[in-house]
Parts: structure tokens; C-alpha cells; sequence
């Protein structure tokens, strides 16, 4: 018999045993009788007129057995690829929201943007028969900065946007942060990009199509962070087929990070060719493919300014920036600059008065959406960069200008004037222990030590905090959401006490498989090894909004810690007549469901056996069996947050940074497993770190080719740009959600960026640099100091 | 991949005979470079002739004055050989600074000369330290082996059989690695030779390089400071989105300083 692994137990991941035994089963593993193989024809011209495609060569080309092209999803009536945000500007004008055709018609507006879809027997066929493909493109100027994009005269993505604004959007009191700008003491400023991010999870997407005609059904086998979102999106408004109709299956997913949390026009295309040809498709997109065509992340353009009074307390904050949306909107595209950006700019400060707008921008790259963090840590990096260089120029000390401007403790609950409330949180108390254990105070001898072999060593902090556990529906309804972000869990006990769970949203690299199994285990007194979790299969599972934005433990969680407490409900009445007790008598610890005050007991197993085999039970009031399902829709988001520290050696000979320590101390709420919540603070930490000091997406103004179209030219940190990290956490527990969870799967990408540049400035501060934009590369550093104000030279 | 046909012979004179009589053939020998052009479709021979049935291609023999690596050596064997640690230092620590552990394994120094990537790190040693390029046909001095990008002497059909390299009286290289790819944003091979210094420099240009001013300065004074105040003309350099001109520039006045301390210590 397997024991009860509950709540703050770190058992090894039950998923590895198959991963690591290399039985997994990801789209590309699966084969499906008479499969054949899809290739797309990809624009090569960021911007270009399509003025015809002749198909007859492809055609005949061996093996081929269709083309598609725009004019065939025209012909069939379907749907454009829907966008699940609606915003509007500060006079209520909803964005503009042109049409995102599955395959492109009229015109292409990135390159990776899709023309054809190519049908052969092999993969060889197909990628021969997509090279004989003739696309007769007029090439037109592409635009790709979104500060060239909005300038007068600079090339129009679509006739009815002008100036290629999406929507001019606004949050927060303008009136009030004027006024407090007025009689400020003194006014920092700060001008910054967020570089372009790709996000590279190690499995490229997949997706494999079958139409059954006996049946009228589809299944689609899709690389998704979301199947039942994709389901609704593309069965009810791409290809119009009833939802009863067709089975979307997410299985193993080797890694999203958001990429895949989005509805692609591959799985439309594909979907729909499966019927036209009467045969399974199967799509694998390669690396470089996914380069030009997963969405991208971040892309924005800043200037942010902080009114501060003469004791450095922060009077009103005013950002103003321009985002970057690619050339049409992806799933969640403006929603992401937008309300997961503003509502976040107070951070963990006491900031009276926040205004921000953002123009959201159409250019020739391909679009962006939600990345790792999503919003966050571009709120994040504004805001505490923005601290540091006001505390630089008022001469208060860093830490000092953040406790002097920190939400204590007993503040909370904390509303926030963008929006959002705080429920709970303790910055002060992650702020301290990240000093101690980042042994800040001995930070001068390490420096010395860095400057005897002529290098510049800095610290940086991030105190920050986030919004996650998306979402409670009725708020995201009113900022634009055009779906419910509630999730589901349903609980099924067999006759034997055995578990399984099926649940709405997805694993792919977080652990659910074992976190939530801890859950049910503790709960019901179920061994862990009892209880097995499924999820990715709209057959399967009763319905579900997927996993993206931390909400997985914090949502997902909820509903099944709901369902398990229905379970024990039930259970209870059951016991209730077994042991010829009141209800309200009856007590369920530790597996066991006993009369108060008695030793009459039936175990779990025993109550599951009665439920099936109804012999002895109240039929009259009481449905056999043992299932229970629960939606749960949050009430608030939920704030994680904390206080990472890093610490930076720079070598002026060659630009070089090395991040040499790195510290965090977060508070994610109730802790359900250590070692995967230290594996995700580990993964999102090296993201940030990716951000701040290596990845840079690249496009080439004019041409719109992406100069850094692979992992030889776009740089992904790895195990050697790292050190050991120290993480440790540092818990409030949240107010609303049911275990008290906050979510932990982005905290450490959100915070990193910030404290890793904080470190660079401050290494490079003692040559006037106030400011590195990401990422701080040896190139770009190197230039700094060759026009920096003092001569360079280790103090 | 497009499809092609596969040949393995025994004998270099085959090997020879099969690359003249098949238009569109190709030598493979890692395949580091090759495989991932046919899988992208970017190169599509009609047959590939593979070199690695041909023993008396591969191993390191000592020759007194000189070293011969045979060309289907991979660099792990050059990075870990007792031979080339002991009397060229400097071309043991190159290898093993090259890619990653699964190229070392499979990539081979004649592939690497042969193919004369800009950014590949042998071009400079081969340079650098004044090395022969001995083929199926004729022995090419390296100072007319590397014609520029992607560029060689060596003429349809010839194949690499062996590099010999003249053992130097000191020799180091550094290297200043691309951050995403990892080959030489900017690699330096010093070496002092009987009859003076060679400084070779790769990465920096469209292809290896030697520098006389700095060989020079350090046939006077074999020291770091003879070379730290002599500037490279940005003229001619690579400029991409890692590293500009000049910063490419400064990086081989720096790195051919960290070559010569290597080759000191
Ligand atoms: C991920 C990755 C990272 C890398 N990093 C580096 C790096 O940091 N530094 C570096 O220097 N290199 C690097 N390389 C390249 C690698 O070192 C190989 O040496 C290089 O690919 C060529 O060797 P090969 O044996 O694989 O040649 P192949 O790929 O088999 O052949 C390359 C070319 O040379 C020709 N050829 C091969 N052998 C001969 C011969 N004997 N005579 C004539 N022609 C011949 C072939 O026809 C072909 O045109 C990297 C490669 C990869 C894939």
C-alpha cells in the first residue's frame, strides 16, 4: 500500500517516470492510418501584395494531393482567427480588429506569415511540392519599430488603421498624476525598451487532423496549452462545426511558455484540409519555422516619469508606452500591453496617484502575445528601474528610497489606484530576508575583490509584485474579456478508492501531475500513488480555460479542492447510514469517516464500495456512485511577489556581464510542493535572466526579414550563464483562494529582468551610466563605456 | 532532406574518383556543417561521398619538428591528446573550445579547414602557426590555403588527408565565443615560431587573417603590453547584429593579448 503524500511533501514528479524513460506521447509520436504530411508556404517578404498563386506545378509535383491557399478558405466561407480581448480606448472607440485570414489573402504581413498549405503523401513530398509553389508577391516596404510604425508617412498594414494604431488606451487618474507632478519636489525620468522575446519551448508546435465521416466528428491532436479554448475558437467561429463534433487533444506538450496558448491558423488549416482530403494531416513545424511564426513576446517602447517629494516618496507615476501587436491580433495580443501591464505599475509602493497609456501598434513581425509573465515583467522592469534611477538622482540609498515607499503589512487589503487590490502580502519581510540571505552586507569586500582583478562588480534589486490566477471573469469581462476564465476539476472515485482526476487545465513542464495529486491525497487520505490526474482531452475532461498566467494550482486548484470537498460530502451521507449516525456526527480525517466521539469508523474505500455496489444505502435520498465535479471563478487575482537580488561582475575589457549570484525570496502563498515550486522559481529566474542579459528577437527595418531566425544568432541562456541560485520563499497566505495559493509560475520571470539590469547599472554607475537597455550584451556594454563620462578604470 | 545517394569507400584514390566522376557530389566527414545544410534544404548533392572508412585518415603521429593530425580526427581526440597537449598547447586548448561535447565527438579537423567558416576556430591555429594542408594531390602552405569566405585553395575533387603543424616555440589561443552560436565572435591564435611571431585572427573578418603589426611588435617583446596599444582597422571587418565593426576591432587587440598570456603561462 502507497502512503498519503499531502500538502508541503516534495515527491519526485510522477510524469518523469515516463519522460525521462523517453515514453512520452507528444504530437509528433502519434501515427494515424493513412496519415499524410502538411507543409505551409510561408511569406518570405515581411510586406507584400499577393497577387496570385498558381498551384498547377505543386500540383503535379510527386505524391502532392492538395494545395490550399486564401482563396479556398474564401470559397469555403470561413471564419478569420479570432482575437479573445476587446479593448477600447479612453473614449470607449473599441480597437480596431482586422481580419486575421487562416491562410493570407489580399496581402502578407510578416514573414512567416502563411500563403499555402501543401499536402503530400511524405514530408519530403510536401516540402518538394511547396518549393514549386508560385507566389507572385508585390513587395511592399515593411515597417517593423513600433516608433517608426506610428510616424507620419510609414508604410500602412491595413487601409482602415491609421497610422497602424490599434488602440489608444488608457488607465488611471491623468488629472490627478498632473497635479501631483505640479508640486513635486523632484521628477525622475527614464526612456527604455523591452526588447522582443522568442519564446523556444524545446518541442516546436505539432498538430495532426482527422475527420471521421461515419461519425461527422473531428480530432484534432494540437502542441496546446488550452484544447477546450481552442475547441470554442476554432469550432464556433473559424470552421463553424458544432462543438459536439469535435475532439481537440492536447497530450504530452514539451514546454509552452505561453507560446502555445493561443489558437493558431495551423490547427484551422489543418483541421479543415483533414476533411477536404478525407485523410489524417500531420504538421511538425521546424525549429526555424517557429522562429517566423510562434508568437513573440514583449516589444515595447517607454518613457515613465515619478514625481517624488523632497523625502523621496513616490507622488505619482506617468508611463507612457508604445507596444508592439505584429502584424494582426493573436489570441490574447491586446490584452497583454494593455491589463496585465497598467493595473501593475503601483507595485509594492504606496504610490497615490498612476496614469498610463499605451498605444497598441500593428507592424510587419509576427504577432505578439502573451510570453512568460505576460505584461508583468514589463510593468515590473519600468517601474523598478524607474526606483533606482530616482533614488540614484535624489542620493537615497536604493533599499532606503523602497521600505521609505513599501505597503507595510498591515496594510493590506491594498487598493491600488490602477485597479487591482491587493489581498495580501508582506514586501518589507521579502525585502529583509532577501538582504540576509543575499549577504548584502559583506557586498563591499566582494566588490574590492572584483576590482583588485580590474572588474566592476553591482547589486541590483527587485522588490515587485504581480497579478495572476487569471481570472475573475466579471473583471476581465468588464476590461474586455470575451470569455469566462473560471476552471474545472472533476473528481472520480472508483469502487476500489482509487482517484482519478480530470481537469481543465494542462501540463506541460509544471508538475500538475503531482501537485495535484498531493491535493487529493492530503485531502481524501488517498495514497498519492492512488490518484492519477488527466487533463488535455476535450473528451476527456468536462471543460476547462487551460494553463497560462500562473493560474493552474491558484484556479485550477481551487475547483478541484472544491470537488475533493463535495466528495467528502457526499461520503459523509454515506456514512452517515452505514454507521446509522447523523450526518452532522459524522467526521472524515485521515481517510476515515467516524461517529464524533465513538470508535465506529468505515475507511474510504469502504464508503467508495457502498456508492457502487448500493446494497445497504439511502437510494431514496442519495444517488449512487462517488464523482464530483466543481467550477470555480476567483474572486481577485492573486499577488505573489517578493525581492530578488542580483549580483553582477563586468569585465570593461570586454563588455562582458556575469551573473555571479543571484537571490530570491518570494511569497507564492501556500506552498503545496518545495522542489517544484524551487524548479519553477528556478526556470522563470533563468527566463528573466535570458531577457535582461541575452535574447533579443531582431527584425531588419525596411525588408522585415528576423535577423536572429535561429539558435545560432538568438542566444537562450544556458546552464553555464548561471549560478547557483539561491531561492527561498517567503509566504502570506492568499485571502481567497481555497489552500491559500498564489501561484508561482511566472513570479520569477517577472521579477529577474529588473534586478539583473539594476546590477549592471549599479556595477557601471561609478562612469555616470544610468541606464542599460536589454540585453546588456558585451557589444552594448562596451559601447556604454567607451562613451561614458569617466575614463574606464577599476576604482 | 532531399534524397541522394550514399558512398563509402576504402580508399583514398575512390574517394578521389567518386567526388570527379559524380557531378553535385559532396565529401561528408562530422557532418556538423553538411547535415544541417541538407536538412534545410539549403544544399542538395546528388551523392555524398563519406570519408570515414578511410583509416589512415584519422590519429595524431609525432614527427619531431612537426605533428600531423590525420583529417577525420574529430576535436575531442585532438582536445585530448597527450601528444598535442605536451608540445602544442595551444592547438589542444583551441579544440576543446570548440561547439559543444556532441560536435567535438563528431566534427574532424578536416572538415572544419576545409569548409573555412569565418568564425571557425582551426583556420586560425592552421594560420597562426604557419601549418601545411596536406591533400590527395599536393601539400598547400596555410598562408595560401584560406582564400576568404567559405573559400579555399583546394581545387574539385582534392581532398584534405592530414594537417602537419610545426611544433612552436610557445603558442596560445583566445577566443571571445558568440554568445548564441558559440564560435569565434573574435578568436586569436598566437604562436612563436623559430623564425618569429604569427598572430592569426578569425571571426573578426570573412575570413582568417594575420596581423603584422602585432607580429612585429611581439617578435621584439613576447609580452601582452607590446601588442595593447596596436588598433586594428575596422575596415573590412564583420559588423552583425552581435557585434559591430569596431567592437569586433578592440576585441582582437584584447584577445591577442589573453593568446600571448595563454601562451606564456
Ligand atoms: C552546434 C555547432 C557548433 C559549432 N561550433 C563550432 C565552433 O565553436 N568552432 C568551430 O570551429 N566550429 C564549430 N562548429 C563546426 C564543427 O566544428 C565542424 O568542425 C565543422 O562542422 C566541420 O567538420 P565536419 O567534420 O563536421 O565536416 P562536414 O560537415 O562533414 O563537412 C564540411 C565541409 O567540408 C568538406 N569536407 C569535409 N572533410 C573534408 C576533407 N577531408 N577534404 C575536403 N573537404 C572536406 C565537406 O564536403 C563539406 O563541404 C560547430 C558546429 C555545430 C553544429
Amino acid at each position: 500500500m502507497g502512503e498519503v503524500i499531502g500538502i508541503g511533501a516534495a515527491p519526485k514528479r510522477k510524469e518523469d517516470q515516463r519522460f525521462l524513460t523517453g515514453r512520452g506521447n507528444y504530437v509528433s509520436d502519434i501515427k494515424r492510418p493513412g496519415m499524410t504530411a502538411g507543409v505551409f508556404v510561408r511569406s518570405p517578404h515581411g510586406h507584400a501584395v499577393l497577387r496570385g498563386i498558381d498551384k498547377s506545378a505543386a500540383l503535379a509535383s510527386s505524391g502532392v494531393i492538395a494545395v490550399l491557399t486564401g482563396d479556398d478558405v474564401k470559397a469555403d466561407g470561413l471564419g478569420s482567427l479570432p482575437c479573445g480581448w476587446g479593448i477600447t480606448d479612453a473614449k470607449g472607440v473599441p480597437m480596431k480588429e482586422p481580419p486575421f485570414p487562416m491562410l493570407a489573402q489580399d496581402k502578407v504581413r510578416f514573414v512567416g506569415d502563411m500563403v499555402a498549405f501543401v499536402i503530400a503523401e511524405t514530408p519530403e513530398q510536401a516540402n518538394a511540392g511547396a518549393e514549386l509553389l508560385k507566389v507572385d508577391y508585390e513587395v511592399l516596404p515593411s515597417v517593423v519599430g513600433v516608433l517608426e510604425a506610428v510616424r507620419p508617412g510609414a508604410p500602412q498594414l491595413f487601409d482602415d488603421v491609421p497610422n497602424n494604431i490599434c488602440c489608444d488606451w488608457e488607465l488611471g487618474d491623468k488629472a490627478a498624476v498632473e497635479a501631483a507632478f505640479k508640486k513635486a519636489a523632484h521628477v525622475a525620468k527614464l526612456s527604455l525598451v523591452n526588447n522582443r522575446l522568442i519564446g523556444n519551448p524545446m518541442e516546436p508546435r505539432a498538430a495532426i487532423a482527422e475527420y471521421e465521416p461515419g461519425t461527422d466528428r473531428y480530432t484534432l491532436w494540437t502542441t496546446s496549452q488550452f484544447p477546450h479554448v481552442v475547441r470554442f475558437l476554432m469550432g464556433a467561429l473559424v470552421l463553424n462545426i458544432p462543438q459536439h463534433k469535435l475532439r481537440v487533444v492536447a497530450p504530452d506538450v514539451g514546454g509552452g511558455f505561453g507560446v502555445k496558448q493561443f489558437h493558431y491558423g495551423e490547427e484551422a488549416v489543418i483541421t479543415w484540409a483533414a476533411k477536404r482530403v478525407r485523410r489524417p494531416v500531420k504538421w511538425v513545424a521546424s525549429r526555424s519555422e517557429g522562429y517566423v511564426s510562434d508568437r513573440h513576446g514583449r516589444d515595447h517602447v517607454t518613457e515613465a516619469e515619478l514625481a517624488l517629494d523632497e523625502n523621496g516618496k513616490f507622488l505619482a507615476f506617468r508611463v507612457n508606452t508604445l507596444a508592439n501587436m505584429g502584424g494582426y491580433l493573436s489570441t490574447f495580443g491586446p490584452n497583454i500591453p494593455t491589463n496585465l501591464y497598467g493595473p501593475l505599475l503601483g507595485g509594492v509602493y504606496t504610490t497615490p496617484a498612476i496614469y498610463c497609456n499605451v498605444k497598441v501598434v500593428f507592424t510587419n513581425t509576427v504577432p505578439v502575445d502573451a510570453y512568460r509573465g505576460a505584461g508583468r515583467p514589463e510593468a515590473t522592469f519600468v517601474l523598478e528601474r524607474m526606483v533606482d534611477v530616482a533614488a540614484s538622482e535624489m542620493g537615497i540609498d536604493r533599499v532606503e528610497i523602497r521600505r521609505r515607499n513599501m505597503i507595510p503589512k498591515e496594510a493590506y487589503p491594498y487598493q491600488t489606484p490602477v485597479l487591482v487590490q491587493y489581498d495580501s502580502g508582506d514586501p518589507m519581510g521579502c525585502l529583509d530576508g532577501a538582504l540576509v540571505a543575499a549577504d548584502v552586507k559583506n557586498f563591499g569586500v566582494r566588490k574590492a575583490a572584483s576590482a583588485s582583478k580590474g572588474k566592476f562588480r553591482g547589486l541590483g534589486y527587485s522588490t515587485y509584485v504581480e497579478a495572476c490566477g487569471l481570472a475573475p471573469s466579471r473583471f476581465a469581462g468588464r476590461l474586455g474579456a470575451r470569455g469566462g476564465l473560471y476552471e474545472s476539476a472533476t473528481v472520480r472515485v472508483h469502487p476500489t478508492g482509487q482517484v482519478t482526476v480530470m481537469i481543465g487545465t494542462h501540463n506541460h513542464g509544471q508538475g500538475h501531475e503531482t501537485t495535484f495529486a498531493q491535493i487529493v491525497s492530503e485531502k481524501l487520505g488517498v495514497a498519492f500513488e492512488n490518484v492519477d490526474i488527466v487533463f488535455g482531452d476535450t473528451d476527456r475532461v468536462q471543460f476547462g480555460m487551460g494553463t497560462y498566467g500562473s493560474r493552474s494550482l491558484v484556479v485550477g486548484g481551487a475547483a478541484l479542492s472544491k470537488a475533493t470537498d463535495k466528495v467528502i460530502v457526499k461520503g459523509k451521507k454515506i456514512a452517515a447510514h452505514l454507521l446509522e449516525a447523523a450526518e452532522a456526527d459524522i467526521q472524515f480525517e485521515a481517510g476515515k469517516f467516524s461517529v464524533a466521539g465513538t470508535d465506529r469508523i468505515k475507511t474510504f474505500e469502504e464508503i467508495a464500495g457502498a456508492a457502487y455496489v448500493p446494497h445497504n444505502y439511502p437510494l431514496e435520498v442519495l444517488e449512487p456512485g462517488l464523482e464530483e465535479q466543481a467550477y470555480y471563478d476567483p474572486v481577485n487575482f492573486t499577488y505573489p511577489g517578493g525581492c530578488h537580488i542580483a549580483e553582477v561582475e563586468v569585465d570593461p575589457e570586454t563588455g562582458t556581464v556575469t551573473l555571479v549570484n543571484y537571490t530570491a525570496v518570494d511569497d507564492v502563498g501556500t506552498v503545496i510542493n518545495p522542489m517544484i515550486v524551487e524548479g519553477q522559481l528556478h526556470g522563470g529566474i533563468v527566463q528573466g535572466v535570458g531577457q535582461a542579459l541575452f535574447e533579443n528577437a531582431v527584425y531588419d527595418e525596411g525588408s522585415g526579414q528576423l535577423l536572429s531566425g535561429s539558435l545560432m544568432d538568438y542566444c537562450m541562456p544556458r546552464a553555464d550563464h548561471l549560478p547557483m541560485m539561491q531561492v527561498s520563499t517567503h509566504s502570506t497566505l492568499c485571502t481567497h483562494t481555497p489552500m491559500g495559493v498564489k501561484g508561482c509560475g511566472e513570479v520569477g520571470t517577472i521579477g529577474s529582468p529588473a534586478a539583473v539590469i539594476n546590477a549592471v547599472v549599479d556595477a557601471l554607475s561609478h562612469l555616470g551610466v544610468t541606464h542599460v537597455d536589454m540585453p546588456a550584451t558585451p557589444n552594448r556594454i562596451w559601447r556604454l563605456l567607451q562613451n561614458a563620462s569617466l575614463p574606464v578604470a577599476a576604482e | 532532406m532531399k534524397p541522394f545517394a550514399y558512398h563509402q569507400p576504402n580508399q583514398i584514390p575512390d574517394a578521389a574518383k567518386l567526388l570527379t566522376s559524380i557531378e553535385d557530389s559532396k565529401l561528408v566527414a562530422g557532418g556538423m556543417t553538411l547535415i544541417p545544410t541538407l536538412k534545410q534544404r539549403l544544399a542538395s548533392p546528388v551523392a555524398l561521398v563519406d570519408l570515414s572508412k578511410l583509416g589512415d585518415l584519422k590519429g595524431i603521429t609525432d614527427d619531431g619538428a612537426t605533428i600531423t593530425i590525420g583529417a577525420m580526427t574529430p576535436h575531442v581526440v585532438v582536445a585530448a591528446s597527450q601528444l598535442v597537449q605536451t608540445k602544442i598547447p595551444g592547438l589542444a586548448a583551441l579544440a576543446s573550445m570548440i561547439g559543444d561535447p556532441a560536435v567535438r565527438s563528431r566534427g574532424t579537423i578536416g572538415g572544419s579547414v576545409a569548409n573555412n567558416d569565418p568564425a571557425a576556430d582551426y583556420p586560425a591555429g592552421v594560420l597562426g602557426l604557419g601549418a601545411t594542408i596536406v591533400t590527395s594531390t599536393r601539400e598547400i602552405a596555410a598562408d595560401s590555403f584560406f582564400l576568404g569566405l567559405f573559400e579555399t585553395a583546394l581545387e574539385p575533387g582534392e581532398i584534405i588527408t592530414a594537417i602537419r603543424f610545426p611544433v612552436p616555440l610557445k603558442a596560445g589561443y583566445a577566443k571571445f565565443k558568440a554568445p548564441a552560436s558559440r564560435y569565434a565572435l573574435v578568436g586569436v591564435f598566437v604562436a612563436k615560431v623559430a623564425d618569429g611571431v604569427r598572430v592569426a585572427v578569425t571571426g573578426a573578418g570573412p575570413g582568417v587573417f594575420r596581423v603584422p603589426p602585432m607580429e612585429a611588435a611581439l617578435s621584439g617583446n613576447f609580452d601582452p603590453t607590446a601588442i595593447a596599444a596596436i588598433k586594428i582597422d575596422t575596415d573590412g571587418l564583420t559588423s552583425d547584429i552581435h557585434a559591430e565593426a569596431d567592437y569586433r576591432a578592440h576585441l582582437v587587440t584584447v584577445m591577442a593579448k589573453r593568446a600571448v598570456d595563454a601562451a606564456l603561462s
